[in-house]
């Protein structure tokens, strides 16, 4: 188990864990959405924006979670992962490349050395309408075929009818599945419902060994917004103050624009702080994101936007 | 450890064309003063002299109240309501089209960051004209009795902490009720109610309507006393506007008051604390604290004490101080030296009597006037510094245990402006609000404003109401009857 002294015993039981999930302070709607659309006014230009766009780059999980995903799709997401921009060897890797278990084996074989993680929805992605053993085999395999970072669905059924320690138990168990493999677990906000149960939802998860916490499945609307990962790196933010541990936030599904992307750099740095500017700790699950970075970024150095032909397809 | 070092993003000064002179706005052009006294107008930000401006005397303040009692009798008193709304709906399209212009001069002139004068004075000051012109033809059915006639002149008199806005809320109203007007902008800050004033030119609003008389304490007192002004409105400090009230006692004009406030922002332990957290930085910091009902007294409950004061301070870190032309400014300049020095005063008083002051890490620039953010700890209802109004950056903060003794705690002041409550219980909010002597209580935010909603205060924040459909009896002479 991974955390720390102070917060050893609020998941001892069933009833500690509700009473700690339920004594956190409540989230405001109507202030939190106030404060994103606030931190959405900042205004990041030159060398600032030309930072930021990298940064970002270096942050994304390219991801393609399609039924029709073939190996030869997802080798070809794995080559522009590595070089994102053939026209400029200087535009950084992303983070890692996200697929489904069946092609991990593709992937990690196109990016062995390449220092890009090999990441992959698992636990019946994208309800969770599984059994634990089903879950935990999806996992397995995953981790077997070369995938060192898993992106698990909680089970949200649970959490809104207050099993919570339910929830704990399965994400402890994906956890420990993982091995050496980053954990990744994705609340899926948009079926949360409101602000409280996301802070929950996040503390939870992060109790129970999670590495990252993440928005969405990219599969329900609405996915990622300003004001739930707000909420998520305020409790990271606060996790880390209680335990001493810093969990990752990823934002996935819905930003498309690089614009958006610099929005929640901006967000990160002034609510969780700098130390979570890093892709260690803040991902954009994203596919379309990325060209528009890429695009943006070359209008910065060159002065003049090229269309979008000048970017490759994934 | 990477840092995200935001570059510099000003909002150009080209959009605004700021002559080097301006006279007085009397009967629909703009004239030399009769002495020919002149102030100048400076960049709080940087002391630069932005623009020289003739100073009103008393002769000139007569002759604004014969222009706006000839155009009251002859055109604006008398036109049908429905065609003074065309008016103001004109001006509120007007200011709307040339907000970024009114925005960086604002911001020029008050030193108010460019995120505040663009995203809430100048939309707001444009509200404010199209809701009242919403009214105009309308007055009959406002509650004042079937056929509400206006007053007549109205004497205007309004601070330099929200130059635009608070002419808005004192010309509109006036002008939807078929009043004319004769307002004195703050000293300090009478740029852009001379813009305003070229703004009614382009409009066509008939000539006397609105009239400008810029110039200082002496100029308000004779715009106050001037005997053929029918109603007296004023925006200010409490103790201006004890000698106004002094002056038009035993007189037949009307008068509304709004004045200064202490107000107090009440966090209780069931808080929301993130958003509790960003009501106080917002409560006290947002124009510099000088804001009449800035919350600024904190009232914490003592068993979240440590967490509100650690996430306060944490936050105060991330606030950015400096040219109020940048966009990511969050705090600007202080309006005047005369202001910093009051505050300096304050402060170096709070810090004497024992309280603990702390601001944040943060580099001021050397010329203009700045104060940092500040907190002062270890406050008590004793201090200064918890019962004087600062008006500027200064947060006191002070706490409690039992919602009773919050409610005594805020309502311990001479003042009764504002008050913020935060709590996630609603029937709490529902109890305190109703104990509270305070003409506008926020519950879970705070600093919140609509021409819709009435403003003003209890006890020496002063009396009458702006803005809503309260803000229109002022204005109204049928008003004194229903």
């Amino acid at each position: 188990m991974t955390t720390t002294a102070p917060l050893a015993d609020v998941a001892g039981s069933d009833a500690a864990l509700r009473a700690f999930l339920h004594g956190l302070p409540g989230v405001d709607q109507v202030g939190a959405e106030q404060r994103a659309a606030t931190l959405a006014t900042r205004s990041i230009k030159t060398t600032a924006k030309a930072w930021a766009l990298d940064l970002a780059v270096r942050m994304v999980d390219l991801t393609t979670l399609e039924g029709a995903d073939t190996p030869g799709k997802v080798r070809a997401l794995c080559a522009k992962a590595r070089r994102p921009d053939p026209a400029d060897p200087g535009c950084p890797p992303v983070a890692a490349v996200c697929v489904y278990p069946s092609l991990v084996a593709t992937a990690a074989a196109e990016l062995a050395g390449s220092g890009i993680h090999v990441a992959s929805v698992a636990t019946a992605f994208p309800s969770g309408q599984a059994p634990l053993e089903a879950k935990l085999a999806d996992t397995t395999a995953a981790v077997a075929d070369g995938a060192d970072e898993i992106d698990m669905v909680i089970n949200r059924g649970a959490f809104l009818t207050g099993r919570y320690r339910h929830v704990y138990e399965e994400i402890a168990a994906i956890r420990q599945a993982c091995g050496s493999a980053h954990l990744k677990v994705i609340l899926e906000t948009g079926e949360l419902a409101t602000y409280d149960n996301v802070r929950r939802a996040s503390w939870l998860a992060m109790l129970a060994g999670a590495d990252f916490i993440k928005t969405s499945t990219g599969k329900v609307q609405p996915a990622a917004t300003m004001p739930v990962t707000l909420v998520m790196l305020e409790a990271a933010r606060d996790f880390h103050a209680a335990s001493g541990r810093r969990v990752g936030v990823k934002a996935a599904g819905g930003i498309r624009a690089a614009k958006d992307a610099i929005r929640y750099l901006v967000m990160v740095n002034e609510t969780a702080g700098e130390a979570w500017l890093s892709p260690d700790h803040f991902r954009f699950g994203a596919s379309t994101l990325l060209n528009d970075l890429l695009m943006q970024r070359t209008r910065l150095a060159t002065g003049h936007y090229s269309g979008p032909d000048y970017f490759t397809l994934d | 450890m990477p840092t995200f070092e935001y570059a510099p993003a000003p909002e150009s000064r080209a959009v605004v064309d700021i002559r080097p002179w301006y006279g007085l706005f009397i009967d629909g052009g703009f004239v030399e003063s009769a002495e020919g006294d002149a102030f100048k107008s400076v960049n709080p930000a940087s002391e630069e002299v932005l623009a020289e401006v003739a100073e009103a005397g008393a002769a000139d303040v007569d002759a604004a109240v014969r222009a706006a009692r000839s155009a009251y009798q002859t055109v604006w008193g008398r036109m049908p309501g429905r065609e003074r709304a065309k008016y103001l709906f004109r001006i509120a399209r007007i200011i709307a089209e040339r907000s970024r212009e009114l925005a960086v001069l604002e911001s020029l002139d008050n030193g108010k960051p460019i995120r505040e004068s663009r995203d809430v004075d100048i939309p707001q000051v444009a509200a404010h004209f199209f809701y009242y012109a919403g009214w105009a033809d309308k007055l009959g059915y406002a509650g004042f009795g079937g056929d509400p006639r206006p007053v007549g002149v109205a004497g205007q008199v309004i601070p330099w902490n929200f130059p635009l806005l608070m002419l808005a809320w004192k010309i509109a109203p006036a002008l939807a009720c078929g009043n004319t007007v004769v307002l004195k902008p703050g000293e300090t800050t009478p740029l852009s109610a001379l813009r305003f004033a070229e703004i009614c030119q382009q409009a066509d609003l008939p000539a006397g309507v609105v009239n400008i008389v810029p110039g200082a304490g002496a100029t308000g007192a004779a715009v106050v006393n001037h005997a053929d002004v029918d109603k007296v409105a004023f925006t200010g400090s409490t103790e201006v506007g004890r000698q106004i009230a002094a002056s038009v006692a035993g007189t037949r004009k009307r008068v509304t008051l709004e004045l200064g406030g202490k107000a107090a922002n009440i966090v209780f332990d069931d808080a929301p604390i993130d958003q509790a957290v960003e009501g106080i930085v917002n409560g006290i910091f947002f124009n510099q604290g000088h804001v009449c009902c800035a919350g600024s007294r904190l009232l914490v409950q003592e068993s979240v004490y440590d967490e509100v004061l650690a996430s306060l301070k944490r936050r105060m870190a991330t606030l950015r101080v400096g040219d109020p032309l940048d966009k990511n400014t969050d705090i600007g300049a202080i309006n005047s030296s005369a202001q910093l020095e009051r505050i300096r005063t304050l402060s170096d008083i709070g810090a004497a009597e024992g309280a603990e002051p702390w601001s944040p890490p943060c580099e001021l620039p050397e010329r203009g006037y700045w104060f940092a953010p500040t907190i002062f700890t270890g406050v008590t209802q004793a201090h200064r510094i918890a019962r004087e109004e600062i008006f500027g950056p200064v947060l006191s903060v002070l706490t409690f245990r039992t919602p009773a003794e919050a409610v005594e705690k805020a309502n311990n002041t001479p003042y009764g402006l504002s008050a913020g409550i935060w709590t996630e219980k609603g029937s709490r909010i529902l109890s305190v609000a109703d104990k509270l002597r305070a003409g506008v209580v926020w519950a879970n935010t705070f600093n919140k404003f609509d021409p819709t909603s009435p403003f003003g205060g209890y006890k020496e924040s002063g009396y009458g109401r702006e803005g809503g459909r309260h803000g229109l009896e002022a204005y109204l002479s049928g008003a004194d009857h229903a």
